[in-house]
């Protein structure tokens, strides 16, 4: 293990010592916490990029410096894999511009020092999931990413919010109670909580009935944090409440970090891949991606138009996440689960770029009229031009409208399912396509154009506001080269490479 | 918030010393004794939150203990974090590394930093639980007004 590599104990000290610090410098300099939280969520994003494209190789290291004891860990180990890298630029991205954006919408906000605090709080939880290599380190992380959510959720403190955020926390209470008696389980069959043990324990032993049993608990505790569809209740209500930076961070990465990565993980890498727990993953996926869009399109309020759009574009990388299971568990080309996994990998990261960009619209229409209801909108294309235009740009890339980023993504899923006959599927993504179609241009057409429904009293948004905006549409378009092979041997086959050899995660303990 | 009969008073007054105490003893003998900081820091809280209890403070005083306590439980988690890292700079490069001589088994000096993680997990343990109390207290209080 070479020197340099306490550097992955940054990505969770970092914001934790941002989080405790803030509200002392407070006190000496009001203020102040908007500035230190950004830097220091820019210093995140700095450090992920010169650990996933200048460091690539896999990291493991022992907290405390806990040695293994013959061939058994002990102490909680962190991994930083090319899965690990991948999330962690999405997170530390959607993180930083979050909050850079909130300079200038967390002043309409009273006690935005909680916010920072609570903030930094859920960014180290979400980093702390990644790296974790340790079950029940990540059931710990996951739920500081979760309880400092339920209270952004209620941060507005109106009586639509705290019902939201009461309804979140009973059920991600249900879901934390299940992942805690899966992992449970896992420690009484295996006798250790270390993923890479477990997972080489479990590679000799086909799947019995107990460990199929503890698959369905975690598919049913992480379908809940992931908001799959018979598990989605808590979603639109907790998304459209929170303040419009957060809602950003919680259907942008949130969802990822704390449900679709874990089950990849797990599914992937540590359980031997099972043909009919892959069935039911992509059952799920499908179906969230089909309800979801239906339900999208009935929506009239913006934010919870867009939660709803969430579901159902998590549902395309769980689908594919599916897809891809189920070639491996039958032993097919790994090419064909090499094109779903990267269709997978490469939607989860566009949808928390332009997901991310369309919370953020939504805030500034919101800052600037003050009104969520479509229907009370209507012609701020004139008033808001570059809110107007980065609507625009998301909305057509979530659409999949070439050349932005969706539509490639897109197209990787629908094409993997037509090369492995899953016509059913193929059909289904492209179905939903069109009407995620007419919700945006309902979107479109309501809010921005048609005749003005307000006196023009208000203006463009402030420039914090602006510059984070424009920031994301350019990623949207920057992202679509990621389509370019060469490029994506960069950014996404280290993650793709981790799901393909899903024996390999067995390997990464310390001292092996 | 009104105070309680003489009898309570007394009662309290006498026991709370006793509270704090057995707090202390559980923190101090974490790494030996069953307990530690946090059940430690519940009980240390406890003997604040009965001393409230009995003889009752008023609005403006309780809102200036909530500050300082909150200051407490900010500095103390701060001084963890900092205890954390100072493993990494120990010389090893591993965070949370406990760096000094472990010493004799059993005995209250042993452990290395295990005491110190303890005492600051008591005081933050202890100092949450007395913000949430003063916190419900002062909510109970605005609405009463």
């Amino acid at each position: 293990m070479n020197m340099e590599s306490w550097v992955i104990t940054l990505f969770f000290v970092l914001p934790f010592f941002c989080a405790f610090v803030n509200p002392l410098a407070d006190r000496i300099f009001p203020g102040v916490q908007r500035v230190l939280t950004t830097v220091m969520t820019f210093a995140l994003l700095i450090l992920t990029i010169f650990v996933c494209f200048y460091h690539q190789q896999t990291i493991v290291y022992a907290v405390g410096g806990w040695k293994p004891v013959g061939s058994v860990p002990i102490g909680i180990h962190l991994v930083l894999d090319g899965l690990s890298g991948f999330m962690l630029l999405m997170i530390n991205l959607i993180g930083f511009f979050s909050a850079f954006y909130a300079i200038d919408y967390m002043k309409e906000y009273t006690g935005g020092k909680y916010f920072y605090v609570l903030i930094c709080l859920m960014i180290a939880g979400m980093n702390g999931v990644v790296l974790s290599g340790d079950l029940f380190n990540m059931y710990v992380f996951m739920e500081l990413a979760a309880k400092s959510s339920y209270a952004l959720v209620a941060f507005g403190l109106r009586k639509d919010e705290l019902e939201a955020s009461f309804k979140y926390q009973v059920l991600g209470g249900m879901a934390s109670l299940l992942i805690l008696f899966g992992i449970t389980m896992l420690y009484w069959k295996t006798s250790t909580l270390n993923m890479a043990d477990i997972s080489n324990l479990l590679q000799n032993s086909d799947n019995d009935a107990f460990i199929l049993f503890v698959q369905l608990i975690l598919i049913t505790g992480f379908g809940v944090k992931s908001a799959l569809i018979p598990f989605h209740g808590w979603l639109p209500d907790a998304h459209s409440s929170a303040p419009s930076p957060v809602s950003a961070i919680l259907s942008g990465v949130l969802i990822k970090a704390s449900g679709i990565y874990i089950l990849m993980r797990l599914f992937i890498n540590v359980f031997h891949p099972d043909e009919y727990i892959a069935l039911v993953i992509a059952t799920l996926g499908g179906v969230s991606m089909f309800v979801g869009a239906l339900l999208a399109v009935g929506a009239l309020d913006v934010k919870r138009l867009l939660a709803y759009s969430s579901i159902s574009q998590v549902g395309y990388v769980v689908m594919g996440l599916g897809l891809g299971m189920t070639v491996i568990a039958k032993g097919e080309d790994a090419s064909a689960a090499a094109l779903t996994f990267t269709g997978a990998l490469f939607h989860m990261f566009n949808h928390s770029v332009f997901k991310g960009l369309l919370f953020l619209n939504a805030g500034s229409v919101e800052y600037a009229t003050g009104a969520r209801n479509m229907k009370q909108m209507g012609g701020l294309a004139k008033y808001m031009p570059v809110t107007f235009a980065s609507t625009f740009v998301a909305s057509m890339s979530i659409v999949g409208i070439p050349p932005f980023n969706g539509f490639f993504s897109k197209l990787l899923i629908i094409v993997a399912a037509i090369n492995g006959e899953y016509y059913f599927r193929a059909a289904l993504g492209i179905i939903v396509g069109v009407i995620t179609l007419v919700t945006f241009v309902k979107f479109q057409v309501y809010t921005f154009y048609g005749k003005p429904a307000f006196v023009s009293d208000f203006g463009e948004s402030p420039t914090f506001m602006k510059i984070s905006m424009i920031s994301l549409v350019v990623l949207c378009f920057v992202l679509s080269i990621l389509i370019i092979p060469e490029v994506r041997s960069l950014v996404i086959d280290p993650a793709l490479d981790t799901l393909l050899e899903t024996n390999g995660y067995s390997t990464k303990m310390p001292g092996s | 918030m009104r105070g309680m009969s003489i009898i309570v008073k007394k009662v309290v007054q006498l026991m709370s010393a006793l509270i704090f105490v057995f707090g202390l003893y559980i923190v101090s003998h974490g790494h030996i004794d069953p307990g530690g900081g946090f059940t430690g820091g519940v009980v240390l809280a406890g003997s604040f939150i009965v001393l409230i209890l009995a003889y009752g403070v008023d609005y403006f005083k309780l809102k200036k203990q909530k500050e300082i306590t909150s200051l407490f439980e900010n500095v103390s988690i701060l001084i963890l974090l900092l205890f954390g890292l100072s493993g990494l700079f120990a010389g090893s490069f591993y965070f949370f590394n406990n760096y000094l001589s472990p010493g004799a088994p059993g005995t209250l000096i042993s452990g290395g930093l295990i005491p110190f993680y303890n005492l600051f997990i008591g005081i933050k343990v202890g100092a949450t639980m007395f913000v949430i109390f003063l916190a419900l207290t002062i909510y109970k209080e605005e609405a009463s007004k």
